[in-house]
């Protein structure tokens, strides 16, 4: 293997606060989280030759963790949970493995929107990737993803009970949120 | 026992398009959440992980 090249090391580096994120929204769990964009790291370095340079190592390294958290991942957890729904109940049991309860609400409803839903709205709306780099890491058409991130946030809406900017209060939006929809 | 879950469970119905004030709330609230996890940075696990590859190529090539 070659030696690694210093701004390689330097782009792997700056891309892991973000995979961790993404990884954590595909997991719900922290500490499988951290687990998945491990086993990401080392198969990206080990396949470091394959990358090109000159394109997005973060693009790069973010298709890496999502096909394998595809293939890995979604089969381990269908074996103890069996659907999306089981995994938004698991969360409001363990709401300190995210380390802050203030987007605990958010979090749940984000984990019972469909996965390609999800994953889509994260990568263009959080990750910061255009419609077509989102469309490159998970390997559909440009105008899916803007379907899926479209459908996503309408049942984000509807999950939060949101209908105009004003249901999100002020300040503490995501209380506020639950206070005027909670039943 | 009815849940946030399956209650939310309705058939797919044709979405409403979403003003533009919410939608630019949820991406507020998405991305808070999101960079509550950027801003906790690299974790050693994960520096370590890097540096010792980095070492064992160095041993490896030389």
């Amino acid at each position: 293997m070659m030696p690694m090249d210093e701004s390689v090391r330097k782009a792997v580096l700056a891309a892991v606060p973000s995979l961790r994120a993404f990884a954590i929204s595909l997991c719900g769990n922290v500490d499988r989280a951290d687990d998945l964009v491990q086993e990401t790291l080392l198969r990206a370095l080990a396949n470091i030759d394959s990358f090109q340079p000159g394109t997005n190592m973060s693009a790069w390294l973010f298709t890496i963790l999502r096909n394998h958290f595809r293939s890995e991942y979604r089969k381990r957890r269908r074996e103890v949970e069996d659907s999306d729904g089981h995994h938004a109940e698991s969360l409001k049991s363990q709401p300190d493995q995210y380390g802050h309860v203030e987007f605990r609400e958010f979090r749940e409803a984000l984990a019972q929107l469909p996965s390609d839903q999800r994953e889509a709205l994260i990568l263009v709306g959080a990750s910061g990737f255009s419609y077509e780099e989102a469309a490159g890491i998970c390997g559909c058409a440009v105008g899916t993803i803007k379907s899926r991130v479209n459908r996503a946030r309408t049942r984000l809406a509807e999950l939060l009970h949101v209908n105009s900017a004003e249901d999100f209060g002020p300040d503490e939006t995501t209380r506020a949120v639950l206070a005027s929809g909670g039943e | 026992m009815e849940t946030a879950a399956t209650r939310s469970k309705k058939p797919n119905a044709k979405p409403a398009k979403l003003g533009r004030d919410v939608q630019a709330r949820l991406g507020q609230q998405l991305r808070a959440m999101y960079d509550d996890v950027v801003n906790q940075g690299v974790p050693d696990r994960f520096s370590e992980l890097i540096n010792r590859l980095e070492s064992d190529e160095k041993k490896d090539g030389q």
